[in-house]
């Protein structure tokens, strides 16, 4: 459903989305991950139509976003960042304005008024001013305002910024459950954000996708290697020359030496099973064992690894 | 059409929704009937020149502050990003708000009417001049909403806004008065004079509804809308 090829915008010398394509369907909740400042906010502002790019090209539901934006704007729904309103408006009478703007016939304007109000919780908050509403209402209305037509498309940008923990379980099912039928295209800095509600991600980085995959897919490329923190008492020789021998050992180092007590971290073959080997390398050759513990890698170092900026 | 309809509505709920329309027809009101009536016992004259001839100088003052938040306030408070990304052409917007600050305008200019109401009770003022000159005010109202808006599309602050709107039309307010003519150079002068915003309303306010004035407001109307679509659009530029 969206089509995006080389997509390319910069900001005076900044480049702030550079050469990104992907592509995207229904039914997939997308995840945009990245840490702040990495163009997930540019990208999403030039598929809505809001802003162009420099270069490249992207289609929306099949068409083009330059050309026939309108058409495209139909299709989407937006909420941007921070869920900007207009404070001076009622909740009722701002979704009724967007049921002109999005020209939903007379008959079906009521009825659909009532589902988003139904779908986003806000019953309680309709005889009220946007201006009243608390932070969390405001991101349900603004929610409420992209679902109104019914779109294909949910382009939401950092949803959950800002709310209390149980608001922010109640929008990922929200957007989990609108991600059944349509394609959910969501940005966050929150990792476990994106493991918790998303089918796919994508890691941008200084306005580059630096992965694209499934949350398991993307786990599992980047583990390859386990890592093992062990601490034996016993003698530093023979434990070093046993470490060498090891098949699965790919590289160890020496942690730290305290009061007799050797640690080392150990990079093992993924799947060996490195800790109950080290374990029985350890009782045969009779020392102690004080630590062992096996780390695998996870999101967090996937998503550290591919955005850090050192190199 | 649906669109400007719907976005003219928006925005002229929006303006009595806040205090603005308030204030903005009671001191207009107030400070017009004040400046009216004061001259007029002087003059001991049922007629409305002296009302009329301030307008260019008090809507100086009160256009650029109702159209100041039209696009500035959508800026700073980051609703034009939604707005600019709903199905509706850059233009219809700017026409739908540019309709809704006429319509808080022909409201206020409705209600002044009430000054015109006691100079026909207290004499006979000729009625052909006055629904000249309300006509004039309407246009020369409009085209001062447009520069407004024009200069609200430029800036996300809503003081900026007013200023740069009260500098643009103060400017080609003058360059038509007298004082400035006299001191244009000769090639300049058939330029300014036509070009000067109260001109126009005068030659319009002695009662004579001329094609050429009405063409000139409509022209400054459409030119500037025109670059507030341009100045709204200019987000996309390559």
């Amino acid at each position: 459903m969206i089509e995006v090829r080389e997509l390319t915008k910069s900001y005076g010398p900044t480049v702030a989305v550079n050469k990104v394509s992907f592509d995207a369907h229904a039914g997939e909740v997308l995840g945009f991950l990245g840490p702040n400042g990495a163009g997930k906010t540019t990208t999403m502002r030039i598929l809505t139509c809001y802003l162009s790019a420099d270069a490249g090209s992207a289609t929306v539901a099949g068409y083009n976003i330059f050309e026939e934006s309108i058409e495209v704007r139909k299709r989407i729904g937006y909420l941007p960042e921070s869920a900007p309103l207009y404070t001076d408006m009622g909740v009722i009478e701002y979704l009724n304005f967007m049921t002109q703007v999005r020209h939903l016939p007379k008959s079906d304007r009521k009825e659909r008024i009532r589902a988003v109000i139904d779908i986003c919780g806000l019953e309680d908050v309709i005889q009220k001013d946007i201006g009243e509403l608390s932070k969390g209402y405001r991101q349900r209305l603004g929610l409420a305002q992209s679902l109104i037509h019914d779109p294909p498309i949910l382009i939401l940008d950092e949803p959950t910024s800002g709310l209390d923990p149980s608001q922010i379980i109640e929008i990922r099912n929200l957007i989990r459950d609108i991600g059944q039928e349509k394609l959910v295209l969501f940005s966050t800095h929150i990792l476990s954000e994106v493991s918790a509600t998303c089918s796919r991600i994508l890691i941008i980085n200084n306005g580059e996708i630096v992965a694209n995959g499934s949350p398991d897919e993307l786990a599992s490329q980047a583990k390859g290697e386990d890592i093992v923190h062990i601490a034996i008492r016993g003698s530093q020789e023979a434990v070093e020359a046993e470490l060498n021998e090891l098949e699965f050992v790919s590289q160890w180092t020496h942690v730290e030496t305290t009061d007799g007590i050797l640690a080392y971290q150990i990079n093992a073959a993924q799947d060996s099973d490195a800790a109950e080997a080290l374990f029985h390398v350890v009782v045969k050759n009779g020392w102690s064992l004080t630590e062992l513990r096996q780390e695998s890698v996870d999101l967090e170092d996937v998503f550290l690894n591919l955005t850090d900026d050192k190199e | 059409m649906t669109n400007i309809t719907a976005i003219f509505k928006k925005e002229f709920r929006s303006y009595f929704n806040s205090p603005i329309a308030y204030i903005f027809i009671t001191f207009f009101l107030g400070i017009s009937s004040w400046l009216f009536f004061r001259g007029f016992f002087i003059q001991n004259q049922a007629e409305m020149r002296s009302f009329f001839g301030l307008m260019p100088w008090i809507f100086l003052f009160f256009i650029p502050a109702v159209t100041m938040k039209l696009w500035a306030e959508e800026k700073k408070i980051g609703t034009v990003e939604i707005l600019m990304t709903l199905p509706i052409r850059d233009s219809e917007v700017v026409v739908g708000k540019f309709l809704a600050s006429f319509a808080l305008l022909a409201v206020t200019v409705l209600l002044s009417l009430v000054l015109t109401f006691s100079v026909t009770y207290l004499g006979d003022p000729d009625g052909g001049t006055l629904i000249a000159g309300y006509i004039g005010l309407l246009l020369m109202g409009a085209a001062y909403l447009a520069i407004g808006l024009f200069a609200s599309t430029l800036t996300e602050n809503q003081i900026v806004a007013f200023i740069l709107g009260i500098s643009t039309c103060f400017v080609l307010l003058i360059i038509g008065e007298d004082f400035v003519l006299f001191n244009t150079p000769n090639w300049l002068f058939p330029i300014f004079s036509y070009l000067g915003l109260g001109a126009h309303y005068s030659s319009i306010l002695r009662g004579v509804l001329d094609s050429r004035d009405i063409i000139y407001y409509l022209s400054v109307i459409g030119f500037f809308l025109y670059l507030s679509t341009l100045a709204v659009e200019s987000r996309k530029w390559r």
